[in-house]
């Protein structure tokens, strides 16, 4: 299995789709109105080999309370300039569309966490900062430092994708029983 | 101290119940959804799948030891109460409800989740404009369930208006609905199917069949479940045996010229507890 640390370079271009990883250092939260603020206001952090997490935790008293995935179908169409500016990976849940599948070709990764795992994210991770803190708790940007979580790259730098192979298997085996 | 009124009672015990079921619904997932998931687990070969089911019970042993929410989409509370005929039916029981989730959203603590539908304000304690949502229906007892609902699964619940002739569409029907939801609510999931009654009446017949413990499964329930599993979705949709965990319907009576089908998903953290209110 490969540790992989903030920021992120090449190295995500060799990743395959299905390989489990973990992955150790600075990630950022940013759920749809966070997309938003950010292509009107600019990226509050620096972009470059940054990791950005589908996710807006519970916090209280300045730690992270519990933190798992959001579905990350809901930034299909609000991701592009985030890899433009030089972020190499998307994590959350659910996969994502044809869209930022080719926007991910040659430059980047997504890589999928256990949705619903909350408190074992938690407990790797140490909120270090919080941008846009007016868009309240779910949606307001998070700098949170995670050690060694546990991922599934779900698509690859190569335009593979393991939810939309799911998917297409799926649809198949549906029109053979209806 | 000046004595407590009754309205005064009435509330405290629902405010305290409240935050008590909250806080165990939140913390520690029913027993029943812990077998259902061992079951998957030992059914499961697919190393991805496996590797997910894993995550999800070093997650549950993390969340009691710590003491922290299950997900951190801690949902919107949906509140369930029986009364008893010597318990009035007053403004307190709604009222205490409020006091036991803005409680529970500081001590807890829950993500505030309520936001105005346009402006997005949120409310900031899961509270306001008709929040939580509160079933109040005559019963033996004083109890108050909670059924905290994230968004994700919340998300791709569907209603249908059959024709009477379509009953055998309707686990076509479902199937199709947790198809193209895929990996998005959180598989595996558990169907709560609502099947006659009105169109608003199915939707809430839906929610309430998420209420009844997983186990044993009638024809339809069974029928729905092996096709759902059949889909190889998996576990958050990248691909397994088990994408449903079980499948519960509720009947109501509908009109005769009707046949409403209403689905409401639950993510595989199926939060849900139950305590009896301390009154009189």
């Amino acid at each position: 299995m490969k540790n992989l640390s903030t920021p992120l370079g090449d190295e995500v271009l060799t990743l395959k789709a299905g390989e489990r990883v973990t992955l150790s250092g600075m990630i950022y939260t940013a759920r749809d109105e966070a997309h938003l603020r950010m292509q009107e206001e600019g990226i509050p952090f620096d972009p470059k080999g940054a990791v950005v997490y589908h996710c807006g935790p519970v916090v209280k008293d300045n730690k992270i309370i519990a933190a798992g995935p959001t579905t990350s179908a809901r930034m299909n169409e609000l991701s592009g300039f985030l890899f433009d500016a030089g972020v190499r990976a998307l994590i959350g849940k659910g996969g994502m569309g044809d869209i930022v599948r080719e926007e991910l070709r040659g430059r980047g990764v997504y890589l999928a966490f256990t949705g619903g795992c909350a408190a074992l994210a938690a407990s790797r991770m140490t909120l270090k900062g919080v941008f846009f803190e007016d868009l309240g708790m779910p949606e307001a940007v998070w700098a949170i430092e995670c050690r060694e979580l546990p991922l599934t790259v779900a698509i690859d730098a190569e335009g593979n994708d393991l939810f939309r192979d799911v998917r297409m298997r799926s649809d198949k085996i549906f029109h053979k029983i209806f | 101290m000046p004595e407590l009124t009754d309205h005064e009672r009435l509330r405290t015990a629902v405010h305290e119940a409240t935050t008590a079921a909250l806080r165990e619904a939140e913390i520690h997932l029913p027993d029943d959804v812990k077998a259902a998931l061992r079951a998957a687990y030992a059914a499961e070969d697919n190393p991805v799948a496996r590797s997910e089911l894993e995550a999800i019970f070093e997650n549950i042993k993390t969340a009691e030891e710590r003491n922290v929410p299950i997900c951190q989409d801690t949902g919107v509370p949906v509140i369930y109460i029986t009364i008893p005929p010597d318990v009035p039916f007053t403004d307190a029981i709604t009222e205490g409800v409020q006091d036991g989730v803005r409680q529970a959203t500081t001590e807890i603590p829950l993500r505030p989740n309520v936001v105005s539908p346009f402006t997005r304000e949120n409310t900031g304690d899961n509270c306001g404009m008709g929040m939580p949502a509160v079933h109040i229906t005559p019963g033996e007892t004083f109890t108050l369930t909670v059924l905290p609902k994230g968004a994700g699964s919340e998300n791709v619940s569907a209603l249908k208006m059959f024709l009477p002739s379509e009953t055998g569409k309707i686990a076509q029907f479902i199937t199709e609905m947790v198809l193209h939801a895929g990996g998005k609510p959180c598989p595996p999931v558990i169907l709560g199917i609502g099947i006659g009654s009105t169109a608003d009446g199915a939707t809430a017949l839906a929610k309430e069949a998420l209420l009844r413990p997983l186990g044993e499964m009638n024809i339809l329930e069974q029928e729905i479940y092996d096709a759902v599993n059949a889909l190889g979705i998996g576990p958050m949709g990248l691909g397994g045996k088990t994408t449903c965990l079980g499948v519960r319907i509720r009947e109501g009576g509908c009109h005769t010229a009707s046949l409403p089908v209403a689905l409401n998903v639950q993510c595989w953290a199926a939060r849900r507890a139950t305590v009896e209110v301390n009154y009189p």
